[in-house]
């Protein structure tokens, strides 16, 4: 039994490689001349390349270079453009959005001024990376699903970087580019508005988040598991049932009394992925626009326990300026 | 009853771990076994407990249902029925189910020629809650370092843990956790969509191929992983997700005891620097 279970591919088979069917309407063609990979073939597929990279790839490439040029020589100008400096304190270097003071206006540029363009370039490059993916997906006859998945990734980035300080009125109510200090911006920003653990989106997304890596642990464990039989090929099974796609059900049928099927497994698979950003985003752009106090608001609908004060009584200085749970 | 048009021929005996053929049956759709047998008896025994837990509590507002850990004076002893007693029969009652409930997906795998990789997978969630429940507790000290049970009150113990650290965001198995469970989704969805891309394509299109797929990959990044691969990158995404959540709590306390942040001054600490400003 467990001299089988599929985690490496002992047997590389080498073929004529593939190079797609031909690319049309369009000056690009498909980069680089494929090869095998042997370290590649263990795990998945040995073929590397090509890729087309096409005119909507190349402007989002550009697009995301300049923002992380911008973020990047704007950290190193925090250290007096030393070098050394530069890579010692990486973490904890930030490229900050502007300050309050300037409300949705236009800051000069070393006062927030590269954060607003870095944060439009990259949004260029998410966007038009979305275009691609549509327009690939189109090109080869496929579906547009993974576009639209990616397109819930972007709202979750536009929430928090666009559209929750367009409301609140202020461009510093962003989170800023850096490792640590958009760290730091997550928990005070959970702090600031009485713990993100009481946003009841945030709950959903964060329910969405751990399913997502139970599914895949789940389907991705079931395939391995039906893979003696062929059930990695999943187009095949589901649109021609076969030995695999049986097995696999049943094992969920007996295991939980519930099965997917090989198609719906993915549909779960989609919407529980897809719903994490989505959910997120809704939490985010709640928090300070429609809740000052997620635990207050908890605890005026009932979720979170009233608890007697221990200390003598404290005000939430968010109540003084006429803030609401 | 309850079985599907084509369940009839794999409804065979065998494949079992303990008791032969005396629990090799099914009960509607489920699968019994000796592990069901098991697992039925505690998920029963310590759900009761739960509700009986929450009859002496002071609430039926199901958020706010807490059975609380026995208080850190109690050390690893047993503490009375009301004081944490309750709490520490209701884990071993989990843990009981969880491993019956693994062990009866090895008895299905058996019986359907299958691999084990799913009663695997599982083991490191139940490692994850150990880890949780047991294991760093015993490292502490106490019981009382565990998680409460509750919707709300075990919310509240991770924010309360993470904040004695100062920032959990700077515990680097933290990061690396939290990168994985994000990696993990973010391949999800590549997956699903591509899945459902190739078998439900624009209207009058024919159903596309394991080829497309693979041309749509290697257009996109220059490289696709293909049907199988991608199934062990999702696993090893998952597992590893778990397996760092396990490690960020368990180094959390008995390894180090300061603020997460203050962890990183080896960095900044290391010699190759010195003397730069």
């Amino acid at each position: 039994m467990s001299e089988y279970q599929n985690i490496f591919t002992r047997v590389q088979i080498r073929g004529p490689l593939h190079a797609g069917p031909p690319v049309t309407g369009s000056i690009f063609q498909r980069e680089g001349k494929p090869f095998y990979s042997y370290l590649m073939g263990i795990i998945g597929n040995a073929q590397v390349g090509p890729l087309y990279l096409g005119s909507l790839g190349v402007a989002s490439l550009i697009s995301g270079f300049i923002a992380i040029e911008i973020i990047g020589l704007n950290m190193w100008a925090s250290v007096g453009w030393n070098p050394i400096l530069f890579i010692r304190d990486l973490p904890w270097l930030a490229l900050e959005p502007p300050a309050p003071a300037y409300g949705l206006r236009i800051p000069p540029l070393n006062q927030g001024g590269w954060w607003l363009m870095a944060g439009f370039f990259l949004t260029a490059a998410m966007v038009l990376w979305f275009f691609r993916m549509y327009r690939r997906a189109r090109q080869l006859g496929l579906g547009t699903h993974m576009a639209w998945a990616w397109g819930a990734a972007i709202w979750l980035y536009f929430v928090l970087g666009f559209l929750r300080p367009l409301l609140m009125g202020s461009w510093g109510e962003a989170p800023p580019f850096g490792i640590f200090p958009h760290l730091d911006w997550t928990v005070s920003f959970s702090l600031r508005y009485g713990n993100l653990y009481y946003d009841p989106f945030h709950m959903l997304s964060i329910v969405f988040l751990y399913g997502s890596v139970l599914l895949f642990a789940m389907h991705a464990a079931t395939i391995l598991a039906v893979s003696r039989f062929g059930g990695e090929k999943e187009v095949e099974q589901s649109v021609d049932r076969g030995t695999a796609s049986e097995r696999a059900a049943l094992f969920w049928r007996w295991t939980m009394g519930f099965n997917a099927t090989m198609e719906s497994i993915h549909r779960w698979a989609w919407w529980f992925a897809v719903l994490t950003p989505l959910t997120g985003g809704i939490g985010i752009l709640l928090t300070g626009t429609v809740t000052d106090n997620w635990f207050l608001w908890a605890v005026k609908h009932g979720v979170a326990p009233h608890y007697a004060p221990i200390f003598s009584h404290a005000v939430d200085p968010a109540t003084l300026q006429g803030g609401k749970p | 009853m309850a079985m599907l048009t084509f369940e009839k021929k794999y409804r065979v005996p065998g494949g079992t771990l303990l008791g032969g053929d005396l629990f090799d049956y099914w009960v509607g759709p489920f699968y019994v076994g000796f592990f069901g047998i098991t697992a039925a008896f505690f998920s029963i025994l310590g759900t009761a407990l739960i509700i009986y837990g929450a009859s002496q509590g002071t609430t039926w507002n199901i958020w706010q249902i807490n059975i609380v850990p026995p208080d850190v004076s109690y050390g690893l002893g047993f503490a009375p029925m009301a004081k944490g007693g309750l709490w520490q029969v209701i884990t071993i009652c989990a843990l009981g189910a969880f491993v019956s409930w693994a062990l009866r997906e090895v008895e299905i795998s058996r019986k359907l020629g299958i691999g084990l990789h799913v009663p695997f997978a599982f083991s490191f969630a139940i490692f994850a809650y150990f880890s949780l429940e047991v294991i760093r507790p015993i490292l502490m000290g106490a019981w009382g370092v565990a998680f409460p049970y509750g919707i709300m009150s075990h919310l509240d113990w991770v924010s309360n843990t993470g904040y004695q650290y100062l920032n959990f965001e700077y515990n680097p198995a933290h990061m690396i956790a939290v990168t994985l469970f994000f990696t993990t989704t973010f391949a999800l969805a590549l997956h699903g969509s591509l899945v459902l891309s190739a078998l439900n394509p624009a209207q009058g299109e024919e159903v596309k191929t394991a080829e497309h797929e693979d041309t749509f990959f290697r257009d996109f990044i220059g490289y696709s992983i293909g049907t199988l691969g991608i199934h062990r990158l999702g696993l090893f995404l998952a597992l590893a997700a778990v397996f760092f959540s396990a490690v960020c709590i368990i180094i959390s306390g008995p390894f180090w005891t300061a603020g997460w942040p203050e962890w990183w001054s080896w960095w900044l600490n290391m010699p190759i620097w010195s003397g730069v400003h």
